[in-house]
């Protein structure tokens, strides 16, 4: 093996020159206090690692701010036998990508049932993954030609949600519990979990989401996948193409799919 | 104003024609049509506010209870104040809590007993149309104090969540130079069937639009408007199911601007149409007296289609806005339409068809004080590459004379914009104002060139589109996803419970005012 050490590039190898932009909450107005400010951003550079630092802008935003851009030499290396990545067990896939693989695999749409069960009137997080709007700059389930979304709303009965998601012969079933009192999310996981057991062997797959939720904690709760904060409409779609139009279907649904089939290749044609 | 793109005015006048013509029988559904937001906001202009202990307004109280015992067919005001006189109520608040306890028996008032709560509704409500009308008189008179800021004006979001950080934050934007300021509402309220009541700390991506959270922020930009010698705008969201009351406490609270797009809840919420026209109509009509500008939402059928292949559904859309909008009573200059920056910056020739569209909305509406949003959709996370676009943008609307710029950051689609965000897209739209606001008077597209011709080619597709709309119906269209490629049934969405049929002597004391221009 080579080197694995390296550090940033400016214009010459190894001369560790980064640019950063930030604001403190400092005056710029007399003289005074722009040494001041200038002081201040120098002192925060030299904590952040950066060597012979140079204030090269700096700015009064209003009476109490000011921005600077800074340039200086880090001071830190980087191995990069020490940089893990975290694998997604599933690709993250374009809306157009989603749309193929879903006509490719299934030659219909795939039927999303979305809802907020028992008490939980939150809709944010659902509506976030399911509406057109969507969030974070991804467009929701809904603008992915090949996907049809019941979205249900809020304060659904897991047995309106089970009889429903079968009407609609849904693939998926997403529900959101944002509520957390006295542990309602992890209890409303599992009424729903034993609720679509009993109702059918070759039940939907459920994806459920919340902040407060723990990725792991899915094959416990019986649902197939779980979805924390921060979860965006595009990994839902593309976790849905990877879980039902990947592989050919069919057979009762125990647990998730092995993580280990799917190679990653991360931001992969966004 | 003279047409640089040298457009035919018969053409012109057949896209208004036949959006008049498409939008005719909405008209007239929403004529015949009530919805209980339309009726909740009669009270709210009645002067009834507060909710109970677990807020839930006293509106959805008294309009619920008066639904399941004497229908809202007729309206909610003649068995409400029916049931005020009878009663011995002390006033709505109290009626509303003991309809709440189920203690109400309400009925539809025939003969004298009606005679006399159809007087009584009428004086209440003149009381809120006085208010509405004496609101417009002092934004008149705060301008006068003032000064009118120059166009563009410069549109600015503020969004924390919480209404008292959203204050020192938008008196700093509005030192900095914005001339109207957007409190971006909690992510979901477009799907609340009530409006959160009080001053509100905590909202997801944004602060929830409540009667006492538009008089907070009203009053402390009155504050910074006086310190700056300027006046100040307030923009706040009414789409969404409870469009008619954001409607009325907008105008009962002097808010200047407000979103009320009216296919936007249908399109991007799954909000029924039918629900939507009908509250669009009436939301409108309250703005109209209000003196409030219209911002339409065309901008966001272009972050799900293609901004070249769908310009001409913005001008659809547009004409459509223009329409409703004028049949609801509102004037040219209230109707701020919409439409953005979101062309692929790698499609050739990007910046002309930019041009090309901004000029052409500008010309089809001369009077109109034509909202231009930025780019979204292209903004990738190359902060840098980003300004250079928001440049770009600021350029585009200067040149075609856009009236109202919603100034873009070079973080957009990151995190909700830093203080320092904000400060360099000021900079950015100073600098290309300060270079280039002037360049508009010279900006004479070659006659026949690549911008006419694209300009033309919109407006006849266009036109097209309209002819399609005339021939299916408008509900039809909007089934088919021909707006934001998204289709909504008109018996689909949320909010179709809330329809009602009008029944011969529906009573609506609010649209006597509204409709007639009655004084308050």
């Amino acid at each position: 093996m080579t080197s694995q050490i390296v550090r940033p590039y400016g214009d010459t190898t190894g001369d560790g020159r980064v640019q950063v932009s930030f604001t403190l909450p400092v005056p710029f107005g007399t003289g005074t206090e722009r040494a001041r400010a200038e002081g201040a951003a120098l002192q925060l550079a030299a904590k952040m690692g950066l060597d012979s630092a140079m204030v090269v802008h700096a700015k009064g935003m209003g009476p109490d701010y000011t921005f600077f851009v800074v340039y200086g030499r880090a001071s830190h290396l980087v191995d990069l036998s020490q940089v893990t990545v975290t694998e997604r067990e599933f690709p993250l896939l374009s809306a157009a990508e989603v749309n193929l693989a879903i006509r490719t695999a299934l030659g219909r749409k795939l039927v999303v049932v979305g809802a907020c069960i028992g008490t939980d009137a939150h809709t944010v997080g659902i509506d976030a993954i399911l509406n057109v709007k969507g969030h974070a700059g991804e467009k929701g389930l809904e603008y992915y030609r090949e996907i049809r979304v019941v979205n249900l709303g809020s304060q659904v009965a897991v047995p309106d949600l089970v009889a429903r998601a079968q009407a609609e012969g849904a693939d998926a079933v997403l529900v959101s519990q944002v509520v957390t009192q006295r542990d309602a999310h992890i209890q409303g996981a599992r009424e729903l979990a034993a609720a679509f057991a009993a109702a059918s062997p070759a039940r939907p797959l459920l994806v459920i989401g919340g902040p407060r939720y723990d990725p792991s904690m899915a094959a416990s709760l019986g649902v197939d996948k779980i979805f924390g904060k921060g979860t965006t409409p595009g990994e839902v779609a593309s976790y849905l193409a990877y879980a039902l139009a990947s592989a050919p279907r069919g057979g009762s649904r125990g647990s998730s799919p092995s993580a280990s089939t799917v190679a990653e290749t991360p931001e992969d044609g966004r | 104003m003279q047409t640089r793109l040298n457009l035919d005015p018969a053409i012109v006048r057949e896209a208004r024609e036949l959006a008049a013509r498409a939008g005719q029988p909405i008209v007239e559904m929403a004529s015949t049509h009530t919805t209980v937001s339309v009726e909740r906001a009669v009270l709210r202009l009645a002067g009834l506010a507060g909710a109970d202990n677990d807020g839930m307004p006293w509106v959805n109280h008294l309009v619920d209870s008066v639904r399941q015992t004497a229908g809202l067919e007729h309206g909610v005001a003649l068995p409400a104040w029916d049931a005020l006189i009878t009663g011995g109520y002390t006033d709505l608040a109290a009626l509303a809590e003991g309809a709440a306890l189920g203690k109400v028996q309400f009925r539809v008032p025939s003969g004298e007993d009606a005679a006399a709560a159809r007087a009584a509704a009428q004086a209440a409500l003149r009381t809120g149309i006085a208010r509405i009308d004496a609101n417009r008189v002092r934004r008149g008179q705060m301008i006068d104090q003032t000064t009118e800021p120059r166009k563009p004006w410069i549109y600015l979001i503020v969004a924390t969540g919480d209404i008292y950080e959203d204050i020192p934050q938008a008196q700093a934007a509005a030192r900095e130079g914005a001339d109207v300021i957007a409190v971006i509402r909690s992510t979901g309220q477009s799907l609340l069937d009530y409006v959160p009541e009080g001053a509100t700390r905590e909202g997801y991506a944004g602060t929830y639009a409540t009667q006492e959270n538009f008089r907070l922020m009203r009053a402390a930009l009155d504050e910074t408007s006086r310190e700056l010698g300027r006046y100040v705008r307030l923009t706040n969201y009414a789409s969404g199911l409870c469009m008619p009351e954001i409607a009325a406490l907008a105008g009962l609270e002097r808010l200047d601007m407000m979103l009320n797009d009216c296919m936007y809840g249908i399109i991007f919420r799954d909000i029924n149409p039918r629900r939507t026209f009908i509250d669009q109509r009436f939301a409108r009509q309250i703005h109209a007296r209000a003196g409030i500008i219209i911002n339409t939402g065309e901008d966001n059928y272009l972050t799900t289609a293609d901004a070249v292949d769908a310009a001409h559904t913005v001008v659809v859309s547009q004409l459509l806005n223009e329409f409703f909008g004028k049949e609801a009573g509102l004037a040219d200059v209230q109707l701020g339409l919409g439409h953005a920056f979101e062309i692929n910056p790698a499609v050739p020739d990007s910046f002309l068809l930019e041009l090309a569209h901004a000029q052409l909305v500008r010309e089809l509406f001369p009077d109109a004080p034509l909202k231009y949003m930025p780019p979204t959709k292209h903004m990738t996370g190359n902060v840098f590459a980003g300004y250079l676009l928001d440049a770009f943008f600021n350029l585009c609307g200067v040149m075609t004379g856009q009236s109202i710029l919603l100034i873009g950051m070079m973080t957009e689609g990151i995190h909700t914009p830093f203080l320092s965000d904000r400060d360099l897209a000021l900079e950015n739209v100073r600098y290309v104002r300060n270079a280039a606001g002037r360049l508009g008077e010279s900006f004479v597209p070659a006659p026949g060139g690549f911008i006419e011709q694209r300009a033309k080619h919109v407006l006849s597709e266009s036109v097209g589109l309209l002819r399609r709309i005339c021939d299916d119906g408008l509900l039809n269209a909007i089934a088919d996803g021909t707006f934001g490629i998204t289709r909504r049934p008109a018996d689909g969405g949320r909010g179709l419970d809330g329809v009602i049929e009008r029944a011969d002597g529906y009573f609506n004391p609010a649209s006597e005012f509204l409709e007639n221009g009655a004084g308050g």
